[in-house]
């Protein structure tokens, strides 16, 4: 199983937090072909990603195949304070998943 | 007799779409994740079969992309609205093959401003929809795209 492909960037000002995330991941939309033996390339995505802090859900997006490559996500949430950390779950369509954690700056 | 061959008619059609629809969704885990709108191919079904319904476009909808992107494989887009009690945003582009993007939960405390990055196949209306207080908010914007991001 992939691990560790969430990469945060949270910073606490404030009584906010602001987090920019991106995982690394192809987002294969099951579209393309591959160029040597013509076939299609099975779709494997990222469907669910969900974002927690102090137990309590912050942001989750369900996402499609039209999401890009390394899907990038900017959100902000009120609370949170340096040091604390965040837990990421995400689920592909192939049924793979985990969770990561990422402190706040 | 004909009300009760019209009712078996109807036992047929809601048990063949039962079936369907655990043919498509193998996994209960996936519950959250609407199988249906997302390999739905018009904008209509998608944000149907997510939202229930069709929005109104508000003001308060702000969308922002760029009017022209260079590669429809990297377009990014935010979406901000200034509405109380949202509960998702999602984002559609018309003329994708499958035109739901993502949807974006909410939940009270964080702010309704979302940024991402998406994929076009070609130039089209992307619209970002707003669900708050149970009624469906949307803002459109065309975008241009040279080269596409789908296929390849």
């Amino acid at each position: 199983m992939a691990k560790g492909i969430v990469k945060v960037k949270a910073k606490a000002s404030g009584d906010k937090t602001k987090v920019k995330l991106m995982a690394k991941h192809i987002m294969e939309t099951g579209q393309r072909k591959d160029k040597k033996s013509g076939e299609l390339i099975p779709a494997k995505f990222l469907q669910e990603l969900k974002v927690m802090h102090a137990g309590k859900e912050v942001f989750a997006a369900n996402m499609g195949t039209a999401i890009s490559k390394n899907p990038y996500f900017a959100f902000t949430f009120a609370g949170g304070a340096k040091g604390d950390e965040l837990t990421m779950t995400w689920v592909e369509n192939s049924g793979a998943t985990a969770t990561e954690t990422a402190k706040i700056k | 007799m004909s009300m009760n061959r019209r009712s078996v008619v109807k036992a047929i059609a809601t048990g063949g779409a039962l079936i369907g629809a655990s043919v498509l969704m193998p996994r209960i885990a996936m519950a959250a994740w609407t199988t249906k709108a997302f390999e739905a191919e018009d904008q209509a079904t998608a944000m149907n079969e997510l939202l229930g319904g069709t929005p109104e476009e508000s003001a308060e909808v702000t969308l922002k992309a760029p009017d022209i992107a260079e590669n429809g494989a990297v377009v990014p887009v935010t979406v901000r609205s200034s509405l109380a009690d949202i509960e998702s945003m999602s984002i559609f582009v018309k003329d994708n093959p499958t035109p739901l993007v993502a949807e974006f939960m909410i939940p009270a405390g964080t702010k309704a401003d979302v940024s991402t990055r998406l994929r076009m196949g070609k130039t089209s209306q992307v619209t970002a929809v707003v669900k708050a207080g149970g009624k469906l908010y949307s803002a459109s914007k065309e975008v241009k795209v040279t080269i596409g991001g789908c296929g390849g």
